[in-house]
């Protein structure tokens, strides 16, 4: 399978099954685009009656192309079957039982209120409440227990806001370090906030001990004010923009990601990601908003022309500022086309629900933290494990081949079958899909890889 | 006439015979929390013929 666009002045063929990219000219696309389903005689007399008025193309010029593209077939790199649906089960089958990473949800209470807030104000639906140590540390002990032969666990202090209970924070970490050379385990750690509580003690300790930092900013301050307010209503952008900067500053090259979310209020999100570079920012994410369907937050039909409209022009922006020597980065367009996943990693789902569970202030197991509060996923606990195995059952099997509209996608294995919590919420089971974020999740890809193929050509 | 550039890229078939050593970062254990894939993780994998 082959898909193949326009952008950016490139024509990009992406051969799906081998994961080749290729950079072609005119006559090169409009052969692929034919070669399937035409016989040579057909194709290459419908080149020739296309390209009849243009001097440069000549009748040979068409012949070598085609070649060209029959070599590019043999060596595998164009129209590549697929032959990895009989692998697909493979490394959770494999794996069953290990567990490499989890998101411990240490407060279930927040300081801010934000109408459009997946988990409910960080309450997820149920009442206010905050991770013990004891609790904590037992999902540490259940984490080592079953992470088999995996070296590199991770746990992310999430929330509501993780901050709140911010001594539990550091014990927890500090226990986590005692344990992890005994046990040839490498814990990285990730801490998601809302920055309020930021202050010199927590820069210190996240620069030390978080391999990333994922710090809450919707872009411009009218945006951001709009929903992320505190309990009287009023905006957090002043408060924390001047706490985000110095975190960043002080963490000297370690990673970070500046997240924002975007809503129906700001489809024109690339005036927020503007606003975070000029406040200093490099290390960028924008997320279009989870909510319930109908919430005044929600995406509309209407907005996705706007949204897939700024996608491209972000990828534009992003090699305007390598040109200028002011590179920054965007979640969604990191793509490593030599060294990124391997076939295993493409097909088998995200992990959610076998080696990714969330863990909620009182132990609860759960496929994520999307799913925290709804009381048919609890999978277990932290003491007993994993006892709800025919839910777990349904997360095992959930690879992109148990999605029955991906077989036919391009970008399959780019998503590896997508969120399950978003199909979900969206079709009432886990291996259906998300539509709407289907399509913002291949224009993004688009525009990776455009990206990529821009700097490998040295073109940008 | 060259009309074809190939970009390097990781070979994905190839991939498969050293692949699936599972200690590359959790899909969505990272910034987006939301929208998860798995294109732009790493390979962890020392072994693995790129």
């Amino acid at each position: 399978m082959i898909h193949q666009y326009r952008l950016g002045g490139y024509n990009i063929v992406i051969d799906v099954c081998s994961g080749a990219i290729h950079v072609v000219d005119e006559v090169a696309y409009d052969i692929i685009s034919l070669f399937e389903s035409n016989s040579k005689e057909d194709i290459l007399s419908k080149i020739a009656e296309k390209y009849a008025g243009r001097e440069d193309i000549s009748a040979d010029d068409i012949s070598e192309c085609y070649n060209q593209v029959c070599s590019l077939k043999e060596q595998g790199k164009l129209f590549a079957p697929d032959t990895f649906a009989s692998m697909a089960g493979k490394l959770k089958e494999k794996t069953a039982g290990v567990v490499k990473a989890l998101c411990l949800h240490v407060a279930h209470t927040c300081n801010l209120n934000c109408a459009y807030c997946f988990a409910s104000q960080g309450k997820y639906h149920g009442d206010r409440a905050i991770m013990s140590f004891e609790v904590g540390k037992q999902a540490f002990d259940y984490l080592i227990k079953n992470s088999g032969t995996r070296r590199n666990l991770e746990v992310d202090f999430f929330g509501g806001e993780p901050l709140m209970n911010f001594d539990v924070v550091k014990q927890l970490v500090a226990y986590a370090r005692e344990i992890e050379k005994e046990h040839n385990k490498n814990f990285r750690f990730t801490l998601t906030t809302n920055g309020l509580l930021i202050d010199d003690d927590v820069i210190e300790f996240a620069n030390k001990e978080m391999s990333n930092v994922v710090l809450s900013l919707d872009g411009r301050k009218e945006i951001h004010d709009c929903y992320r307010v505190d309990y009287s209503g009023k905006g957090s952008w002043d408060r924390i923009v001047p706490k985000f900067q110095q975190l960043v500053e002080a963490r000297e090259g370690k990673n970070y990601y500046m997240r924002g979310t975007f809503t129906h209020r700001n489809p024109d999100f690339l005036n927020d990601i503007k606003q975070m570079l000029d406040l200093g920012f490099n290390e960028l994410s924008m997320e279009p908003v989870v909510c319930a369907q109908g919430d005044p937050a929600e995406l509309t039909e209407d907005d996705l022309p706007i949204v897939l409209d700024q996608y491209e022009k972000l990828a534009e922006l992003m090699l305007e500022k390598n040109k200028e020597g002011k590179p920054f980065t965007f979640y969604h367009y990191m793509i490593d086309l030599t060294g990124g996943p391997c076939i295993y990693k493409r097909i088998s789902g995200c992990g959610s629900g076998t080696e990714y569970m969330a863990v909620t202030p009182w132990g609860d197991l759960y496929p994520c933290h999307q799913f925290v509060g709804d009381e048919r996923f609890r999978l277990g606990d932290v003491w007993t494990g994993v006892t709800n195995t025919e839910i777990q059952d349904e997360f095992a099997a959930c690879n992109v081949y148990a999605h029955e509209e991906c077989k036919d996608c391009w970008a399959r294995l780019y998503c590896s079958g997508g969120c399950a919590a978003n199909a979900y919420h969206s079709t009432g089971s886990v291996t259906g899909v998300y539509e709407y974020g289907c399509k913002l999740f291949k224009k993004r890809m688009e525009c990776a890889i455009m990206v990529e193929v821009a700097k490998a050509l040295g073109t940008e | 006439m060259e009309h074809i550039k190939t970009i390097e890229t990781k070979n994905l078939c190839e991939s498969a015979k050293n692949g699936g050593c599972g200690e590359c970062q959790t899909s969505c254990q990272s910034a987006c929390k939301t929208s998860c894939g798995i294109a732009n993780q790493q390979c962890e994998n020392t072994q693995e013929s790129k």
